[in-house]
């Protein structure tokens, strides 16, 4: 697997990452050294292997539906960067 | 007939009835102080972690059965990765690749005939916090305020196969799914407190042709009309596009509700979820004893509640469409039926005067002050003659207002029906005094002439006379 | 007294005996800290006013005559990833800079309550990205042993090395705290997936991490392990039994114990130093009356790349909440994604950033089945590796490490060469068994460090391998030359 800088740029933007030309050579460049080194799984044949997500075999694990205590509304916005009236404040969505 | 067809499919958001959220303890009360509900599970602080509510579970399972879906006995959570300021984490937790119900349908009434619309699927998830906008519109705004009280909150997404042909019909199936959601009490299905969200997807095609058309996903609709319209409008647009030989984007519009239309909305880059089982929460198993259990709590759905009205009780299939196509007007039907045992005419007065007063004042049932109780009893008043039917309709609308007892209403404003014959002698001599000429014309042989005379009679008491009593007087006064 | 270089449950006595107060204690800590910390930097935060006020009421407790736990009064410190209520807990990036948890994690509120003493929150790699400290934002920790070298991910376990800190928490993905504490010559273990619960640990990839405790001797770890461990009702991959008295795990004997030596793991690119010590380790074990025999377990060279794919996924994932909305640094920007992506290659390192994209690599369109399903895949066989392994033996014995603590720089720049530094480690995350970095001796001036593995829950065998060599060798405690 090797990746283009093009497809840099691309995984850049959906990981909300603002990449300098800079970063985006030199990304490119060590991704595909490890790209290059994950293909020895490759070697491996797993077709008939079930993945596994989980290391445990739990299941089921459920909570009843009762009240706890949710944060005190200065706590919930003590780290809000910007903060009014009670709500985290951001810029404009578009 | 149009060349076109519409393609429309409905995915269905619905909150379920929990008193905390998917995978925290916090309320899901509606309604309160911004960022009040909130804990590190629901605002994705750093190093929270949930765990699943069980009732959840539970009432996903109801709702699915419902729905006529089959039921997944394995199924878990997975990662739906996206940044957007109201979803704190990242990434929605909701079911992609195994959702808890699925491959069920619903039957709607159109135009008089039953259509069955298939579900694709119906699944957990969590739902995002709520943007508001400084400017009103997110378009307009230079800042958004974040409040997550409402992140965390469990749904299920019903999706509907593109089955459906029609704002109609959309708007029918919407009817449907609201009215089995609130039987099962998985929901308050309120679309004014967004627990009841509609977005649509809507393609056109040639009449005949079977290949999908690119299609617009419709959303920001507020009401099952908005959701109706929107429909109407995006087909005829459809139409349009491509009958000035252009052809439909695939895009995201928002509805428009004071201008009746949709528009683009902003789009985002393609998105790519990159999907993934959820690492945090374990797998859900569940053993067929333990969802047939579900199944027993499951009571009796709108197609039948409808089907037991007519057949036990003799009420035209129309009627009982009606009154049980919301679970609160069937319970309110029943009750009234406890105590006064006359079907159709208990049926007449909701479909009539509840109905038309409701949608007057544009009311839910429950904010209504009048019982069933008291419709039994003012419905016995008029039967005893007490009152005549056109001064109940005016007792009704007090009862409906206020809430009082219909004979107190009666009383306090003076509204019994005279039957006195002494009492009544004097006016029915003073009308046939006045009326010579119709006098005339009954003792001629004109028979209907005495309806007049009824009316004079009936105007002169300000309807409050019996007119079965002042018929009869008359008849003997002015000989048979 | 130098309070500093004694154990827990010495010290736990000694406050029992009322020979020594907590605020004494804990006076001696913070003394050792202003001594040594100038070169070892192993903390962000040093809780300097909250360790004495908490002191102080632990003598006030203890004066009233209140039985107290054996960690009641101990100074301890916890990873920076480990969240605590009204401290500063940064992950040591630059983007949770300002981050004060509203909220415990389980694991340190355990501790709090059986009244261990917080003196400091210990650095790390960035998000626990890294094994040498170098990655992270703000400062590198030196290894006790050689200023040229480093400590491994942890800082906790240099501080633990040096009596900055009578014992410690650290996390584990690939191998931070076993290998950390190898590098420093300290004990550190990695519990079964789920034994800790992970409220409040900082997911870097939620399937792989655990909350471990970082000691000096055996008892110690027992002690920790036993405030620590068990079920979590906020946690839904923590197990759902409680925890044994891990003290009753502290027996002097492996006779008739079947230890296997996975043949992958003694195979060429052993530093020989950690080698002869491994050689030695066995030739111990086996006169005490273990058995110890090879064993195979052929997909262990997949490991290192199906836990980089792994580990990657789930951090593209956990690592999006970090967008400036919340918590942490913004950067501002005309509109959200502009604030978005700004605060994000701002806060993060490149590392991580790298990682990031790797993840979200290996999770989008059409890449999914090929990367992430694949690493799920051969997560599979390295676990059937395991099942087989323990079908013929109680526990496993590697080197935790393949050499010594590596010189500050010599892979700071080589993403790929640092993440193999892990190879013996990372397979135990994979699989999410317990396993435990005992050091055994010095090679050239650095401790060495063995890795004991076990069945899923049996940290019991760790804790007795461990505690039998411990009573019967003297190269378990290695002392680093700023200690003396
Ligand atoms: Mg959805
Ligand atoms: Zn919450």
């Amino acid at each position: 697997m090797k990746i283009t800088e093009q497809a840099v740029e691309q995984l850049a933007l959906l990981s909300r990452l603002d990449l300098t030309a800079e970063d985006q050579t030199a990304h490119t460049k060590s991704i595909n050294v490890i790209l290059d080194y994950l293909d020895l799984l490759n070697k491996l044949d797993t077709s008939n292997v079930e993945p596994a997500a989980h290391v445990l075999p739990l299941k089921n694990v459920f909570r009843e539906d009762r009240l706890q205590p949710s944060l005190a509304k200065e706590l919930a916005l003590a780290n809000a960067p910007e903060e009014e009236a009670g709500a985290f404040k951001v810029p404009r969505i578009f | 007939m149009s060349r076109y067809e519409a393609v429309i499919g409905l995915e269905v958001h619905v909150e379920l009835k929990t008193d905390t959220k998917l995978f925290c303890g916090c309320s899901t009360e509606f309604g309160q102080e911004p960022n009040t509900q909130v804990c590190p599970v629901c605002l994705g602080l750093p190093g929270g972690t949930g765990v699943l509510n069980k009732k959840v579970v539970e009432l996903a399972t109801k709702a699915g059965l419902a729905l006529n879906c089959a039921i997944g006995t394995y199924t878990w959570f997975d990662r739906k990765n996206y940044y957007y300021p109201d979803l704190p984490k990242g990434f929605q937790i909701s079911q992609v690749f195994r959702p808890i119900a699925y491959k069920g349908y619903l039957d709607i009434d159109v135009d008089g005939r039953t259509k069955r619309i298939n579900i694709t699927r119906a699944h957990i998830e969590e739902d995002p916090g709520k943007l508001a906008h400084a400017g009103g519109s997110i378009a307009a705004s230079h800042t958004s305020y974040v409040d997550y009280n409402r992140s965390g909150m469990p749904l299920i997404e019903i999706v509907s196969e593109p089955e459906i042909r029609s704002g109609d019909e959309a708007k029918a199936y919407l009817e449907k799914l609201k009215a089995i959601l609130e039987y099962t009490g998985v929901s308050d299905v309120k679309m004014e407190q967004g627990s009841l969200r509609c977005d649509a997807n809507v393609s056109v095609r040639p009449v005949g042709t079977t290949t999908l058309g690119t299609r617009t996903e419709i959303k920001n609709m507020n009401s099952f009309r908005a959701v109706q319209q929107a429909i109407e409008y995006e087909v005829d647009r459809q139409i349009d596009v491509l009958e000035d030989g252009e052809r439909v984007i695939q895009e995201t519009r928002g509805w428009v509700e004071n201008k009746g239309i949709t528009i683009t909305m902003r789009n985002k880059e393609n998105p790519d979820y990159r999907c993934f089982i959820e690492p945090e929460l374990d797998p859900i198993e569940l053993t067929a004893e333990w969802i047939e259990g579900v199944r027993a709590t499951i009571p009796e759905l709108p197609d039948a509640r409808r089907k037991r009205l007519v057949a036990e009780h003799g009420l035209p299939d129309y009627d009982a469409g009606v009154i049980t196509s919301s679970l609160a007007l069937a319970e309110f039907f029943d009750a009234a039926l406890q105590k006064y045992p006359d079907a159709k005419t208990i049926s007449n007065w909701i479909m009539g005067e509840l109905l038309r007063l409701l949608n007057a004042r544009n009311m839910e049932l429950n904010e209504a002050k009048i019982t069933p109780d008291g419709l039994a009893s003012l419905l016995q008043l008029i039967e005893k003659g007490s009152i005549s039917h056109k001064i109940g309709k005016e007792v009704f609308e007090t009862m409906f207002e206020e809430g009082q007892e219909p004979e107190q209403i009666v009383k306090e404003k003076g509204l019994s029906q005279i039957s006195d014959e002494g009492q009544l002698a004097r006016i029915i001599e003073e009308v046939i005094a006045k009326n010579p000429k119709s006098v005339a014309d009954f003792q001629s042989g004109k028979k209907q002439a005495i309806g007049f005379l009824v009316g004079q009679v009936m105007k002169a008491t300000k309807g409050q006379a019996n007119p079965g009593v002042v018929n009869t007087m008359l008849q003997e006064k002015l000989g048979k | 007294m130098q309070l500093h270089t004694l154990l827990v449950h010495e010290l736990s006595e000694l406050m029992e005996k009322k020979e020594v107060s907590c605020e004494e204690l804990t006076r001696d800590y913070l003394q050792r800290i202003g001594q040594v910390e100038d070169k070892i930097k192993a903390f962000l935060t040093v809780t300097k006013e909250e360790a004495l006020a908490q002191a102080r009421a632990m003598d006030e407790q203890r004066a009233r005559g209140e039985a107290l736990p054996p960690l009641a009064g101990i100074p301890m410190a916890i990873n920076d990833n480990i969240c605590t209520q009204g401290i500063k807990t940064t992950c040591a990036s630059q983007i949770l800079y300002n981050f004060i948890p509203p909220y415990d994690a389980t694991a340190a509120a355990r501790l709090k309550n059986a009244g261990a003493i917080l003196v400091g929150k210990c650095n790390l790699d960035e998000f626990a990205m890294g094994s040498s400290t170098e990655h992270s934002a703000f400062y590198s920790t030196q290894n006790p042993f050689d200023p040229e070298a480093v400590p491994g991910g942890s800082g906790a376990a240099a501080a633990v090395a040096v009596g900055e800190a009578a014992f410690a928490l650290g996390s584990d993905t690939g191998g931070s705290i076993r290998q950390s504490a190898a590098f420093c010559g300290v004990i550190g273990l990695k519990p079964t997936y789920g034994c800790v619960p992970r409220y409040g640990l900082i997911s870097y990839a939620s399937s792989l991490d655990q909350i471990g405790p970082i000691t000096r001797d055996i008892t110690d770890l027992a002690l920790v392990l036993n405030t620590i461990a068990g079920r979590n009702a906020k946690d839904s991959t923590s197990a759902s039994v409680d925890g044994p008295d891990f003290k009753k795990s502290l027996v002097n004997s492996v006779k008739g114990l079947r230890i296997g030596l996975p043949k992958e793991y003694f195979k060429t690119g052993l530093a020989p130093g950690v080698a002869a010590k491994l050689q030695e380790a066995v030739r111990k074990l086996v006169e005490l009356g273990a058995v110890c025999e090879e064993v195979d377990m052929p997909h262990t060279e997949y490991a290192v790349p199906a836990h980089y794919i792994i580990s990657c996924a789930e951090a593209s994932s956990n690592l999006a909440r970090y967008d400036g909305v919340r918590h942490g640094l913004r950067v501002e920007a005309e509109d959200v994604l502009g604030m978005f992506k700004k605060t994000r290659i701002r806060g993060f390192g490149a590392e991580v950033q790298r990682r990031i994209m790797l993840g979200t690599h290996a999770l989008s369109t059409g890449n999914y089945e090929a990367c992430y399903m694949k690493a799920l895949k051969v997560r599979t066989l390295v676990k059937r590796d395991f099942e087989r392994a323990f079908e013929k033996f109680d526990c496993l014995l590697t080197p935790t490490s393949p050499t010594t603590a590596f010189k500050i720089g010599a892979k700071a720049e080589d993403s790929l060469a640092m993440y193999q530094s892990e190879v013996f480690t990372i397979p135990v995350n994979l699989v999410g068994v317990p396993a435990m970095s005992l050091p055994f001796g010095i090679a050239e001036g650095l401790p060495v460090g063995l890795q004991l593995i076990a069945r899923h829950f049996d940290e019991g065998t760790l804790l007795r391998v461990g505690y039998t060599l411990e009573q019967n060798t003297s190269e378990i405690r290695p002392k680093p030359g700023l200690s003396r």
